[in-house]
């Protein structure tokens, strides 16, 4: 038993070098977002002299933060919520309908999701920018559904599969059609299905690049995109471009402390399915 | 049946699909379908971004495998995928298997893994870039370590490594989360049973954890060649495919080639075959590791 105390300490200290080596990067940036530049330049692993908060408002003001935070929230909220409606709707269609032509779209659907982005991309800009709907955050949320709705169908399918029909057939004996059976007894039983697609497409939509880069302008851009941009230009004022980092990670970080469980749970029922 | 109930039935069915299904389905077949097909149409002229006027057969199949750029870039991408197929993966099935023991703070140590996969690939890139580029070499030079004196993203095998790094960096949290699941489906009474028969740690790896978890590696193989084929936002952000271009993978290539270059068609095509290439390489993995998996 002593050698296996032992042991578990080992594997203890092993974690514990990991966890500072994973760690490391952000804990440097953090460091150095709060010194001058020269002193970054000088020396990176030092504590600050002084603690330079005009680092984070300077980059605030200078890459409107605040303006591109909004963009992204918008964006993923209304993404999110536009995803999660068309999905379970067609979810529900698809696991109630007998036809050959539902199996013949979920397939269609389930194949879809290997189909990577960058296929698209080219005669997508080329499309739509030809029809003037790039630039603008409302056909954003257009093409995340697009891009989000196969994956999404999946995962509601698979739960409202379980639902037992009875309960739409009460619903029904009741007088409800089937727009409200829908969205009064089915669509209230989704609630974890729901959670894993918000978790997933979230994550995904707040972190896009490459869509977002093809897509928005100037004012619209969402955060991660400002904050390119902002790096490019400053990356010569390293305390500056360092505070930039640490603000564009702070809201997804909170929002992982905040929901830690139903995150991991939602990202591993994603990926296991 | 009479005719009647059936052609009634037909109509709700009907129905239900134009309430439920027929909106989202039609954003998807003009967001995602239309695309798709356009963009193999238009490999097969001469497009330019706004219109195609004629036919050109294979020629911009021809016109991209004669495109030394794009051979490199295949070639670099092809050793990126495979260096973190298994470097992702033998770290996070490490990871995996450490936090699953009964350790101190285990919650703390599960967490820092996995929150870099929190975070946006642009933005991870930029902060290695600085780590790279900025901090690492004046360590190095303060603390007289040869490793990162120089700039790593400067010379094209260590600009590779760089990236591979920071993938590993990146994905591995996430792969850790998948092979516990693997690690927590175990039964406790099989593990219980190898440990009254007097298997070793390694034994019960060896023998019965990692038969029992075959599924969780498909899984993970699956996610990480695929994200790694992808791979886009880090390449970008961390050195830009340079030094002069030698670590662009095959996704910037794509973008560069269209949109920096204005080579739409070619671009297009590359975007085809990078789409033929992950497809088989991502069902020939799944066809091998599914062989390993036990029924239960």
């Amino acid at each position: 038993m002593k050698s296996r105390k032992f042991l578990l300490r080992f594997w203890f200290a092993i974690g514990s070098v990991f966890a500072v080596m994973y760690a490391f990067p952000f804990l440097l940036v953090l460091l150095n977002s709060l010194k001058a530049r020269r002193e970054v330049r000088a020396e990176p692993l030092k504590w600050p002299d002084a603690f330079l908060w005009e680092n984070f408002t300077e980059a605030a003001d200078r890459m409107e933060y605040w303006q591109a935070l909004g963009n992204s929230i918008i964006v993923t909220t209304s993404s999110l919520a536009a995803l999660i409606v068309t999905s379970s709707m067609l979810a529900y269609y698809l696991a109630r309908s007998k036809t050959r032509t539902a199996s013949g779209i979920f397939l269609i659907l389930v194949t879809s999701m290997i189909v990577p982005f960058q296929a698209l991309m080219v005669p997508f800009v080329g499309f739509f920018g030809n029809l003037n709907m790039l630039n603008s955050r409302f056909w954003l949320m257009f093409f995340y559904v697009g891009f989000g709705v196969a994956m999404s169908t999946f995962l509601y399918h698979g739960f409202i599969k379980n639902i037992p029909v009875e309960l739409d057939e009460a619903a029904s004996i009741d007088g409800a059609n089937s727009w409200m059976t829908f969205w009064r007894v089915i669509f209230p039983m989704l609630g974890p299905v729901t959670a894993t697609v918000a978790i997933i497409n979230g994550l995904w939509i707040w972190n896009d690049f490459l869509l977002p880069n093809l897509v928005l302008r100037e004012e619209s851009r969402t955060l991660p995109l400002r904050t390119y941009v902002f790096y490019g230009q400053y990356t010569s004022d390293y305390g500056l471009a360092m505070a930039a980092l640490v603000m564009s990670m702070i809201p997804i970080v909170l929002f992982y402390f905040v929901l830690q469980r139903q995150i991991i749970q939602g990202v591993s029922a994603g990926a296991v399915k | 049946m009479t005719k009647t109930t059936q052609l009634a039935r037909r109509q709700q069915e009907l129905r239900r699909f134009g309430i439920f299904a027929a909106f989202p389905l039609f954003i998807f077949v003009l967001v995602l379908v239309v695309p798709f097909f356009r963009g193999v149409y238009y490999t097969f002229t001469n497009w330019d971004g706004f219109d195609a006027t004629e036919f050109v057969g294979f020629d911009n199949y021809i016109s991209s495998f004669q495109d030394e750029k794009f051979w490199s870039s295949l070639f670099v991408t092809f050793a990126y995928v495979l260096a973190c197929l298994v470097l992702v993966n033998l770290v996070g099935f490490g990871l995996a298997l450490l936090v699953t023991m009964p350790l101190r703070g285990v919650n703390v140590l599960r967490t820092m893994f996995f929150v870099p996969n929190l975070i946006g690939g642009v933005i991870l890139g930029m902060i290695w870039q600085f780590l790279f580029g900025a901090a690492f070499p004046t360590i190095s030079e303060n603390l007289d370590l040869p490793i990162f004196r120089d700039n790593w993203l400067l010379s094209t095998e260590t600009s590779f490594w760089a990236l591979v790094i920071v993938t590993v960096w990146q994905m591995s949290g996430y792969m850790m989360i998948i092979y516990v699941t693997g690690l927590m489906s175990i039964e406790k009474e099989v593990l219980e049973a190898a440990m009254v028969d007097g298997a070793t740690g390694l034994r019960t790896l060896v023998s019965i954890k990692l038969p029992l978890m075959a599924q969780a590696f498909t899984i993970s193989m699956f996610l990480t060649i695929r994200n790694a084929f992808m791979a886009y936002d880090v390449n970008v952000s961390l050195n830009g495919g340079g030094p002069y271009r030698s670590t662009e993978l095959v996704s910037l290539h794509v973008f560069q080639e269209a949109f920096n270059y204005g080579n739409f068609a070619t671009g297009q095509s590359q975007a085809v075959i990078m789409f033929l290439i992950i497809t088989a390489a991502a069902l020939t993995q799944v066809v091998i590791t599914k062989r390993f998996e036990v029924q239960r």
